[in-house]
């Protein structure tokens, strides 16, 4: 069991060029799951990569349980990983490839066989042991490299995208497996993924990361309800986040003809901007009949509507305006099709204000 | 690299394709397979008539409309064999089998760092293996020949060994980094932090990865020494002669002995057909590496 720090650490790759990861200051408590999530090339697997010594640390400091391990190896790091192809050796059974780590330290053929045993019951793969990888379903690889990572014990366990090469159905219940799993272990845990919905479910907290700089360390809530900037609050949640650039007016803002008041510590972190980014989540859109009245309603025209069963997603542009888009959650059931004027309103407590030029959240 | 399985091409095709079409493809089929067996007789007529020949009466030999039925003998091979090939076919095994195991002890290594553990003049170190092909052994011959002859090895099959490992190093050294690209990184970074040390990451995993690559290397530099000729008719004579030195001994002033010929090229050729037909299978899978992860 250990923390791991990073402080203020970075990569770069090629000298001159920026870094992959750009001083990045992140804390794993003891015992958490915390989740990387990024866009492709944000350096969630070089941040990995990082701590689990495959790239050298070129500034600042990585440090687990204490110990600074800018200079250690690898293998004396005390880290499993899994990889995102698992990189099971195709030579060796199952039971030789969760035994392999354990052979290298040296341990006891009787303690290997049961250790082996015990993850391999734990995972069901008791039937399996004698296979060689090829002769496994993808499912079934993902777990033996669980496996291989959980007969170690180590301090820290390393995972790259371990479920993308999984079909939707199974990697929905991977997901709950390995939380389920990571949380009886209590073993601290560093998850890269791009898939947000991934982060939202599995993480203790989630970092988000952009362009090799993090962004936000948060809790899944906490991160949904109060992104820090525009990036962020683009990036969580699906469909996304609603996000306009809209002049002030005397009040609030203006869209689409209506006046949107803001709250007073907002419209107050907000000074003299004359343009301010508003982010609207697509559920807290309040859809009102056509026929309101033209000064308390935004009026928009359907572009597409996606039926998901449980409710639906709206895409629209404003009558108004034709190049602003906007993304409205509906019920289950909707009577209105592509072409059709719907109104919406937005409601007012859940305003997510940015500066237009930085992205930061107001206040 | 992705885990990935290949789907094997369809060779269904569509459900039932219209009748036009089908005729078309099998009129280029047969096209195709016309030109297949006319290439294929005409590279194995003279392999065939080499080994008719081979078992011809030396009068049989030579009619001017040749025989195709003749009583078969094995004079001829007991010719070759009273004229003395043992020695000859025991230095040829010995310069092919030491020197591929020469070659494959230092090229194994060898082609794992300039593949899997690149540094910056990785590159030129490549070209260099490569560049030593390029300057034809013709231009080589005269210096390696007053070298080996200061040590006083010539005549000597261990001079071969030396001179055929070197021969065949840069190809074999290039052939394998190409398999050894194959193996996917995450192996090799999911060994060292498993804690294992170079030499069994290669042992244990690796190497059962490339095997096929590097048997196909391995039969390679054993075609290339068996029939290597140039050197060994410049460095060698009574002691330490080769197949090739052997046949062309044969060749004589009083003119050519064409069936005992055929019999001593026949085996000469032998063991190498062998090799190819026993290998055939890995080679392929050798040949065609990346296709069969
Ligand atoms: N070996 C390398 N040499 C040079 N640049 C690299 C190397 N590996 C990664 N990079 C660069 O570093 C940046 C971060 O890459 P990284 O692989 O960490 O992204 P990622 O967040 O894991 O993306 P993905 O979701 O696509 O896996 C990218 O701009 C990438 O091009
Ligand atoms: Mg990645």
């Amino acid at each position: 069991m250990a923390e791991v720090v990073f402080d203020q650490a970075s990569r770069i790759y090629t000298p001159g060029a920026k870094p992959a990861v750009d001083s990045l200051d992140l804390t794993v408590a003891d015992g958490d799951l915390v989740v990387l999530v990024g866009p492709s090339g944000s350096g969630k697997s070089t941040a990995l990569r990082m701590l689990a010594g495959l790239e050298p640390i070129d500034a600042g400091s990585v440090r687990i349980d204490g110990r600074d391990v800018v200079d250690v190896p690898s293998k004396d790091r005390d880290i499993a990983m899994v990889f995102q192809n698992y990189a099971l050796y195709p030579s060796k059974t199952v039971a030789e490839n969760m035994a392999f780590p354990l052979k290298m330290r040296g341990m006891g053929k009787e303690e290997r066989a049961q250790r082996v045993r015990q993850a391999a019951e734990m995972l069901g793969l008791t039937d399996f042991l004698d296979r060689k990888p090829k002769a496994l379903s993808g499912g079934q690889r993902q777990r033996v490299a669980m496996g291989r990572a959980i007969v170690r014990e180590p301090q820290v366990f390393l995972m790259d995208e371990p479920l993308s090469n999984l079909d939707a159905k199974m990697r929905v219940q991977t997901r709950a497996q390995i939380a389920e799993m990571q949380n009886r272990l209590a073993v601290s845990t560093v998850y890269v993924t791009h898939d947000q919905v991934e982060a939202m479910t599995m993480g203790d907290k989630v970092a988000v990361l952009a362009d090799g700089k993090l962004q936000q360390y948060a809790t899944p809530p906490e991160l949904y309800d109060r992104p820090i900037n525009s990036f962020v609050a683009g990036f969580i949640g699906s469909p996304a986040m609603n996000l306009l650039d809209l002049p002030r007016s005397s009040s609030g803002v203006t869209l689409g003809g209506i006046e949107i008041p803001l709250p007073r510590e907002v419209s107050d972190a907000a000074g003299s901007r004359d343009r301010l980014t508003v982010g609207i989540r697509p559920e807290d859109w309040v859809l009102e009949s056509t026929g309101s009245d033209a000064g308390s309603v935004v009026k928009a025209v359907v572009d597409v509507v996606e039926e998901l069963g449980s409710e639906s997603y709206l895409y629209a542009h404003l009558a108004e305006d034709t190049s602003t888009s906007i993304v409205v959650r509906g019920p289950g059931r909707v009577q209105v099709r592509f072409g059709d004027p719907i109104a919406v309103r937005p409601n007012p407590d859940a305003l997510h204000v940015f500066d237009a030029e930085t992205g930061q959240r107001l206040p | 690299m992705a885990v990935t399985t290949s789907t094997p091409p369809d060779t269904q095709g569509p459900a039932a394709p219209p009748e036009p079409r089908r005729q078309k493809r099998s009129a280029a089929n047969v096209w195709l397979g016309v030109i297949a067996w006319v290439v294929g007789i005409a590279f194995f007529f003279p392999v065939f008539w080499m080994v008719l020949t081979s078992f011809k009466q030396e009068t049989d030999a030579y009619t001017t409309t040749p025989k195709i039925i003749f009583e078969p003998t094995l004079e001829q091979y007991e010719g070759v064999f009273s004229a003395g090939v043992g020695p000859y076919l025991a230095n040829s095994l010995i310069a092919t089998v030491f020197s591929t195991l020469l070659v494959l002890l230092l090229g194994i290594p060898a082609a794992f760092a300039v593949s899997l553990r690149p540094v910056k003049k990785t590159q030129d170190v490549l070209f260099f293996f490569i560049s030593t092909k390029m300057l034809p052994v013709v231009a080589v011959i005269v210096p390696i020949y007053v070298v080996v002859n200061q040590i006083g090895m010539l005549d000597n099959i261990w001079t071969l060994v030396v001179l055929y490992t070197g021969m065949n190093l840069p190809i074999a050294v290039w052939m394998m980094r190409s398999f050894f690209l194959e193996v996917p990184g995450e192996l090799l970074e999911q060994a060292s932090i498993d804690g294992a040390p170079l030499w069994r990451t290669l042992r244990e995993i690796v190497l059962p990865i490339i095997s096929p690559g590097i048997f196909a290397t391995a039969l390679i530099c054993v075609i290339f020494a068996w029939n290597e000729f140039f050197f060994a008719v410049n460095l060698t004579a009574a002691n330490a002669g080769t197949m090739p030195v052997f046949l062309v001994g044969f060749i004589t002033s009083e003119g050519l002995y064409w069936a005992q010929l055929s019999a001593a090229a026949t085996l000469a050729a032998l063991p190498v057909i062998l090799a190819g037909w026993v290998a055939q299978n890995k080679l392929v899978q050798g040949l065609s590496f990346g296709a069969v992860k």
